[in-house]
């Protein structure tokens, strides 16, 4: 197979998951930022990340491994 | 109507550009109508097991379930641990020899090898319709849905979503299809899995939502538990909210609609016969299985959190101005969705509106009904903030893609290969299908669009899809049981079983009504000899009728007229078909050993939640 889709899919989240930890972190105290009283979009954002990292290890080390 | 922040678009946009990526980066790859169609069969299980689980995952799915959940509560898991998980085990052990063996490119193709041509046909032409009309019933809800939630056009949101799903399958054919749909699967986790955790922590925890149901059960004539106990009231059908007794729901739901759907449809057996392997083709379904079993938690959840929850005071929930409905002339006022919910608290879930005066729906009882429809979108714009809010709607907006993008790469091949190649122009090169296929590509989602502008004026998504897989997909499971394991089926008995049993479907669901509806679509238009405590009760028995009609038929025709002979049948049917051997390395691949994980855990959940 020529596309690891881990990667497209790793480097997509990696993407959003740092961008809603950025703006979560940025937005921490503003009003109408965390409705629930939970900071979601930073925690949410930092396990999304997290994700996005996991896949594109997996996909780079298939990919040096030759599997 | 709820503000889209920057934010939230940066993130649809985002999607949107990876999407479109991977079908540009997947088009050099598609050479031959086989990369096409079938994805040159080199994908691992993994990869087609989530897809085989995420082209299911359409609009019925997520927005369907979710109305089902505060409508039924958590007896709408039988759709999962009933109505699925056995299905998909069966096809993984014992169906996907015959499909992935027999070499065929579509079921419709399957049922020529095993049957006849005239047997293929039937199929080939109902799937087709089917498929393309699912796909306008998808894109239909999606654009009422952005257009009532968000305010965006219906014509430009359906257009840009159906305008996506065309560029990335045209370019990269079905691998494109499933590698998105793999990126859609893990989007639609990741952005309800907070919604869940919200909205349960808000309404304290299982615990909690139990007791705020049990006030709901009890307002609604039925015992505390109803909405949280899955099998404990289904020993009548007056005692839980689904109105359907046990028999109805096991034969109707968990053997035919069940079997008939996860076992026959190209839909889902597509992404099994992509894969690299019969091994990796019998664990799709299996691997597919494992997170399907989860989903009720997932997409019902947020239903039944919906219909009780108390929106956080803080939320940028939509209660200022909801849009009306494409075409209706009425606009409705925050004054009016208050009135409604100061008559009947329903958590965060809107009242239906009437399309002519803006007033809230009334049954014949009085009570204010519900847009179900809407509970988990509402539950979405009231627990998420901006940022999270855009995952959720990425999330939304990935469900109704992989559930287009399924029906229009099962359509593309069916008209392809199975009406196409076969009727129209056989005999052509490679390269002219594979054109033919992008074509079909376009005119599937042609067809779609307009199918979008008809499917109007359904309550439920999901009752009204599984009415049409009673009529269509009922019958079909009894041809193929019997054509894979009985080798004295015949072409003309399948051919006869199948039209008898959508005959029988029709006839069944013309002469019979739920409770409370009147005569038309929701069925009595032979005359009304039965009436069911509720339209899904119809809808299973009206299955198992078609289901038994067929079966009955199909046999009792093929002792009448002659069999093909048993060397023409091998690969075809059980007991001429050698059988399968796992070429795998550990013995948890094996797809018995994993099937038994399987089934374990879906008595597990039946018990816990019993």
């Amino acid at each position: 197979m020529k596309l690891d889709v881990r990667m497209p899919i790793g480097l997509f989240f990696v993407l959003v998951g740092a961008l809603l930890t950025v703006y979560g972190a940025v937005t921490l105290h503003e009003p109408g930022a965390s409705p629930t009283g939970v900071p979601i979009d930073l925690v949410w954002g930092a396990v999304l990340l997290a994700f996005g990292i996991v896949m594109v290890t997996l996909a780079r080390r298939a990919r040096r491994l030759g599997v | 109507m709820t503000h889209v922040a920057g934010i939230d678009y940066a993130v649809m946009g985002l999607y949107s550009a990876f999407v479109l990526g991977i079908g540009v980066l997947l088009r050099r790859s598609v050479r031959t109508s086989e990369d096409f169609f079938l994805s040159g069969r080199a994908i691992p299980a993994w990869v087609t097991g989530l897809a085989f689980l995420s082209a299911n995952l359409g609009a019925q799915e997520v927005i369907g379930m979710g109305a089902s959940g505060a409508k039924y509560g958590i007896a709408t898991s039988h759709f999962y641990w009933i109505g699925a998980i056995p299905a998909m085990v069966f096809i993984g052990l014992f169906m996907m020899p015959f499909y992935y063996g027999s070499r065929a490119r579509s079921v419709p193709e399957y049922l020529k090898l095993r049957f006849d041509e005239k047997t293929r046909a039937l199929n080939a032409v109902s799937f087709a319709t089917m498929t393309v009309f699912s796909s306008g019933i998808s894109l239909y809800a999606m654009g009422k849905l952005l257009h009532l939630l968000l305010g965006w056009s219906f014509d430009a949101s359906i257009l840009v979503a159906a305008g996506v799903v065309l560029a990335y399958i045209f370019l990269g054919g079905l691998t494109s299809a499933i590698y998105n749909e793999v990126l859609q699967f893990f989007l639609i986790v990741f952005g309800f899995a907070p919604l869940v955790f919200l909205g349960l922590r808000a309404v304290g925890g299982w615990p909690g939502l139990s007791a705020r149901l049990a006030t709901v059960a009890a307002a609604n004539g039925y015992a505390p538990g109803a909405y949280t106990r899955s099998w404990a009231f289904m020993g009548h059908a007056a005692h839980n909210p689904v109105g359907v007794e046990w028999f109805g729901l096991v034969m109707g739901l968990g053997f035919v609609l069940s079997f008939g759907y996860w076992c026959t449809d190209f839909l889902v057996v597509q992404r099994a016969m992509a894969a690299n392997s019969m091994t990796a083709a019998r664990r799709t379904p299996l691997i597919a299985a494992l997170p399907k079993m989860l989903f009720p938690f997932l997409v019902i959840f947020p239903g039944m959190i919906a219909l009780v929850v108390t929106p956080p005071a803080a939320s940028r929930a939509p209660s200022a101005q909801v849009a009306p409905a494409p075409g209706a002339a009425v606009t409705v006022t925050a004054t009016a969705t208050a009135t409604a919910a100061a008559a009947a608290p329903a958590g965060v879930v809107p009242p239906k509106l009437d399309p002519r005066t803006g007033a809230p729906l009334r049954d014949a009882r009085g009570r204010v009904v519900l847009d179900y429809d809407l509970a988990t979108p509402m539950l979405l714009l009231n627990f998420f903030p901006a940022g999270l809010l855009g995952l959720g709607l990425t999330a939304l907006l990935a469900s109704f893609m992989s559930g287009m993008a399924g029906n229009v790469t099962a359509f593309n091949t069916v008209w392809t290969y199975d009406l196409y190649q076969s009727y129209v122009r056989p005999g052509a090169p490679d390269a002219h299908y594979l054109a033919m296929g992008r074509i079909a590509t376009v005119a599937g989602i042609a067809i779609s669009i307009a199918a979008a502008y008809v499917a109007a004026s359904f309550n439920n998504i999901m009752d009204f899809l599984q009415l049409v897989f009673a009529f269509v997909n009922a019958p079909l499971f009894a041809t193929f049981a019997l054509g894979m394991f009985w080798k004295r089926a015949t072409g003309h008995g399948a051919f006869a079983g199948l039209v008898a049993g959508t005959l029988a479907a029709a006839v069944h669901h013309g002469l019979s009504l739920p409770a409370g509806a009147s005569v038309g679509v929701k069925g009595g238009y032979l005359g009304v000899l039965a009436t069911f405590p509720s339209e899904l009760a119809q809808t299973f028995w009206t299955a198992i009728v078609a289901w038994v009609t067929c079966f009955l038929v199909t046999i009792l025709v093929s002792l009448a007229t002659r069999p093909r002979p048993e060397a023409e049948l091998g690969g075809l049917v059980y007991g001429l078909t050698e059988k399968p051997r796992d070429a795998v390395a550990h013995w948890y691949e094996r797809p018995v050993a994993l099937a038994a994980v399987v089934l374990g855990l879906t008595v597990l959940l039946n018990v816990v939640f019993f």
